[in-house]
C-alpha cells in the first residue's frame, strides 16, 4: 500500500514539469487565442479591443477566401492521406515479402522523411515547373524527352485543382514513413496465424484480406491521425513551392497573412481556432478509442 | 483502484504529449522568433560601457546589403564611439522581418531603429504609439528644405513625420527588350491601347507580350494600371477618399487590367520578379513592369548596357508621373539608447549618407541636393524625373495604404486571379475601402 502510494507520488512529480509547461504554453495560449478571437482586436494598439462574441467566426464563414481555404484543405487532405496510406501499405507489403537487400530499400523509402518540408518544397518547385514551349523544364521536360507528352501538366498551377500538385511532394515525403509504420505492424503479426490460415487452405490474397488487414487496423488508425494533422496544418510546403497566392491558400497561410501582414489579430485568432477544431475532430476520437482499449 | 488511477494518469500523460507532437510540426513557421531572441540578446548588453545600436532591416543581400554597409561606413566615421549592430532578418520585402518586429514591439523590446516603407505602412506603429514623431529632427537638420514638399506631404501621417527616408524607388516603370522593339519597329507603348495593338502582333509570333511573376508583382502591375488609366489626381484620390472605387472609370480600368492577362505568361505564379525580368533579357518576353530596382538586376547582375540589353519607359499612361516608394528609418518609443538612434537617423538623412547608400542600392536619394555625377545614367534620369514629375504613392510598397487595407486589396486581387471576375474584384475593392 505505502509502496504503491510512493510510486504514485513519484509519477506525479515526474510528469508535473511537463504538465505545468503544457498548461501554460499550450492550453494557456489556446485559451488566450480563443479569447482574442472573440474580440475585434486589429492593429498593434490592443487597448481598445471590444468583446464581440462569435462575430468573427460567422464573418469568416461568408469569406470567399475562407471557402477556397476549406476546399483546398479537403482536396489536399483526401489526396494526401489516401495515396500515402495506399503507397505506404504497398511498399510495406513488398518489403515484407523477404526481398534481398531489404535494409537498403527500407532506408531509401524512409529517407525523404529526413528532409524538411521547406527543402522538399524548393526542390519540387523546380521539378514541377509549369513553363511551356522552349522553357519547359523539370518533370515536364522529362515527360517530353520520353515521349510521354500527355503527362505534361501545369502541376500546382492547374486552375481549381492546384492542390493536387502540392500533394505530390507531400506524398513523396510521407509515404516512406507510413511504410515504416505498416512494416512494424506487419512484423508484429505472428507467423503462426498466417501458417494456420494456409493450413486451412486460404490463398495469399485471402490471408492479406481476411487475416493481415484486420490486424493492421490499429496501425492504420495511428497513421491516419498523424497524416491528418499534418495535412490540416500544411503551411511551409506550400510557401516553399508557391509562395503566398490565393489559388493555393489554406487556413494556416491566411492566418499568417492576416495576423502578421495586416495585424488583424482577431481574424487570425479565429482562423487558428478553426484549425484547432478541425485537428481536434481527428485527434480526440482517436484518444478516446485508444484510452477505451487500454482500459479493457 | 490503484490500477484505475494509474490508467487515468497515463491517459493524461498521453493527452499531454499530443499537443507537443502537434506543435512540433508547426514550429517551422515560428523559427524566426529565435532570430529575435538572439538579436535582442545583443541589444541588452548595449547598456554597458560603449554605446551600441541595433538597426533592424530586411536588407540581407545584393545591392541592398551593399548599400546598408556603405551607410554604416559613413556612420562609423562620424560616430566612431557608437558600435553598429546589424539586426537584419532575411526575407523578401520584409514579410518575415515584420512578424519578428511586431513581436518585439509588443514585448516592449524595440531595436534602436527599424526599417519601414515611408508612408502609411507605418500607420499601425504610429497608432499604437510605438514610434516617435520626428518633426523636431526635420526642423533641426533643415531636411524640410532639402526634401521635396510632395514627398513630405505624402509621408506625413496625422500631422507628423515618423521616419527618415533614405531613398526613393520608382514603381511605374516598363522594361523592354530593344532587339524585339527593333525587329518589329516598335516604340515603348505610351498607353495600354497601344500595348494591346502591339501585343496581338507579338503573341502571334510566340513572344510573350508582358512577363509576369508571382502574386505581389501582379499587385504591382495592378497599381500601375490604375495610375495609368485613372490619371494621377484620381489615383491619388483613391487613398484619401476623394475618388470613388465604385465609379465607371474604375470599372473600365479594371477591365483593362483584366485584358492584360490575355497577353501574359501562364507560369507567372511560379516566377520571382527576377525570373520575369529574365524573360525580357532572353527575348522570350517583350515587356515587363517592375520597380526600378530591376535596373540594378539588368545592369549589375546581368552586366547589360542600357538601350542595348534593356530599355525602359514610364508604364503606359503614366508619363510625367513618378509613382514612388521610399525606405526609411524610425525612432521607436523606448529605444534602448535614444541619442545613439538620433545620431543614426542624422546620418541616414545626410547627403553623404544618402549618396553612399543609394549608389550601391541602385535608388535615388530622398534629398534633392545629392551629387548627380556619381550615379549611373538611369538613376540620373530618374533624379530629373523625380524633380520635375508629379508624385503618386505606391500601394504594393507601403506608401499609399495601411497594412490592413493593402492586405484586403491583395486578397480581392488574389480571388480575381482565380475567377477573372471584374465585378467581384470591384465589389471587393469597394468593401475594402469602406472598411477603412
Amino acid at each position: 500500500m505505502i509502496k504503491s502510494m510512493r510510486r504514485h507520488w513519484l509519477s506525479i512529480a515526474l510528469i508535473s514539469p511537463s504538465l505545468i509547461l503544457l498548461g501554460v504554453f499550450v492550453y494557456g495560449f489556446i485559451g488566450l487565442n480563443i479569447n482574442i478571437s472573440l474580440t475585434d482586436e486589429v492593429g498593434l494598439n490592443n487597448n481598445d479591443a471590444n468583446f464581440i462574441g462569435f462575430e468573427n467566426y460567422i464573418k469568416l464563414l461568408d469569406d470567399p477566401r475562407f471557402h477556397i481555404d476549406i476546399f483546398n484543405t479537403i482536396v489536399f487532405s483526401l489526396t494526401f492521406i489516401g495515396v500515402t496510406l495506399a503507397l505506404g501499405l504497398g511498399l510495406a507489403i513488398l518489403i515484407d515479402s523477404k526481398i534481398p537487400a531489404e535494409g537498403f530499400f527500407r532506408s531509401v523509402y524512409l529517407l525523404p522523411m529526413a528532409v524538411s518540408f521547406i527543402v522538399t518544397g524548393v526542390v519540387w518547385r523546380w521539378l514541377m515547373n509549369p513553363a511551356t514551349g522552349e522553357r519547359t523544364s523539370g518533370l515536364n521536360l522529362l515527360f517530353d524527352v520520353m515521349g510521354l507528352d500527355f503527362l505534361i501538366n501545369q502541376w500546382h498551377l492547374t486552375p481549381t485543382w492546384g492542390m493536387l500538385g502540392i500533394a505530390v511532394p507531400a506524398i513523396w515525403q510521407m509515404s516512406g514513413y507510413t511504410m515504416a509504420l505498416f512494416l512494424a505492424g506487419l512484423r508484429g503479426i505472428p507467423e503462426e496465424v498466417k501458417e494456420a490460415a494456409r493450413m486451412d487452405g486460404a490463398t495469399e490474397f485471402g490471408i492479406y484480406r481476411r487475416v493481415i488487414m484486420p490486424m493492421l487496423k490499429p496501425v492504420a488508425l495511428s497513421a491516419v491521425v498523424i497524416l491528418a494533422h499534418i495535412s490540416l496544418k500544411v503551411f511551409d510546403l506550400i510557401i516553399a513551392i508557391a509562395g503566398k497566392q490565393i489559388a493555393l491558400d489554406v487556413p494556416a497561410i491566411y492566418m499568417w497573412q492576416t495576423t502578421f501582414d495586416a495585424y488583424n489579430f482577431a481574424r487570425g485568432a479565429t482562423l487558428a481556432t478553426y484549425i484547432l477544431i478541425s485537428v481536434a475532430l481527428f485527434v480526440i476520437p482517436y484518444l478516446i478509442v485508444t484510452n477505451r482499449k487500454e482500459k479493457v | 483502484m490503484h490500477l484505475e488511477k494509474n490508467k487515468t494518469l497515463k491517459a493524461l500523460a498521453i493527452a499531454a504529449t499530443i499537443p507537443f507532437v502537434l506543435t512540433a510540426c508547426a514550429s517551422g513557421s515560428t523559427d524566426t522568433s529565435s532570430d529575435s531572441d538572439s538579436s535582442s540578446g545583443g541589444s541588452d548588453s548595449s547598456s554597458s560601457d560603449t554605446a551600441q545600436i541595433e538597426v533592424f532591416s530586411w536588407w540581407t543581400g545584393g545591392g541592398e546589403e551593399a548599400g546598408l554597409n556603405a551607410l554604416v561606413e559613413v556612420f562609423n566615421s562620424e560616430y566612431p564611439d557608437i558600435e553598429f549592430e546589424n539586426g537584419a532578418v532575411a526575407g523578401g520585402a520584409g514579410t518575415n522581418a515584420r512578424a519578428v518586429l511586431a513581436t518585439r514591439l509588443e514585448a516592449n523590446d524595440p531595436p534602436a531603429s527599424f526599417q519601414g516603407h515611408a508612408g502609411l505602412e507605418l500607420l499601425d506603429y504610429i497608432q499604437a504609439g510605438q514610434i516617435e514623431d520626428l518633426s523636431f529632427l526635420y526642423e533641426e537638420m533643415g531636411w524640410s528644405d532639402v526634401m521635396p514638399q510632395e514627398l513630405l506631404d505624402l509621408i506625413t501621417v496625422d500631422g507628423g513625420i515618423y521616419s527618415v527616408p533614405v531613398n526613393i524607388h520608382r514603381a511605374n516603370v516598363m522594361w523592354g527588350n530593344p532587339e524585339i522593339l527593333d525587329e518589329y519597329n516598335l516604340d515603348m507603348p505610351a498607353t495600354w491601347d497601344e500595348f494591346f495593338e502591339t501585343a496581338e502582333v507579338l503573341q502571334a509570333d510566340g513572344i510573350i507580350p508582358l512577363s509576369l511573376g508571382e502574386q505581389w508583382t501582379q499587385l504591382h502591375l495592378f497599381e500601375t494600371v490604375l495610375l495609368g488609366e485613372l490619371g494621377t489626381d484620381a489615383y491619388n484620390g483613391l487613398w484619401d477618399g476623394s475618388t470613388s472605387w465604385d465609379s465607371a472609370e474604375m470599372t473600365s480600368a479594371l477591365e483593362t487590367f483584366n485584358r492584360i492577362y490575355d497577353y501574359t505568361n501562364s507560369d507567372a505564379a511560379s516566377l520571382a520578379w527576377q525570373d520575369a525580368s529574365q524573360l525580357v533579357i532572353s527575348g522570350d518576353a517583350a515587356f515587363n513592369i517592375m520597380g526600378d530596382w530591376a535596373e540594378g538586376y539588368f545592369r549589375v547582375d546581368n552586366e547589360l548596357v542600357e538601350q542595348e540589353g534593356y530599355t525602359w519607359a514610364p508604364s503606359p499612361g503614366t508619363a510625367g508621373t513618378f509613382q514612388f516608394l521610399s525606405d526609411s528609418f524610425t525612432l521607436p518609443v523606448g529605444a534602448p539608447d535614444r541619442d545613439s538612434t538620433i545620431a543614426w537617423l542624422k546620418v541616414a538623412g545626410s547627403a553623404a549618407g544618402q549618396d553612399a547608400f543609394n549608389v550601391q542600392k541602385g535608388s535615388i536619394p530622398a534629398r534633392s541636393d545629392a551629387d548627380q555625377s556619381i550615379y549611373p545614367p538611369y538613376l540620373q534620369e530618374a533624379m530629373d524625373d523625380w524633380a520635375s514629375n508629379a508624385g503618386a504613392p505606391s500601394l504594393t510598397h507601403g506608401t499609399a495604404a495601411s497594412n490592413g487595407w493593402k492586405a484586403e486589396i491583395e486578397t480581392s486581387l488574389g480571388l480575381f486571379l482565380g475567377t477573372r471576375d471584374v465585378a467581384a474584384l470591384q465589389d471587393g475593392l469597394v468593401a475594402a475601402a469602406a472598411a477603412q
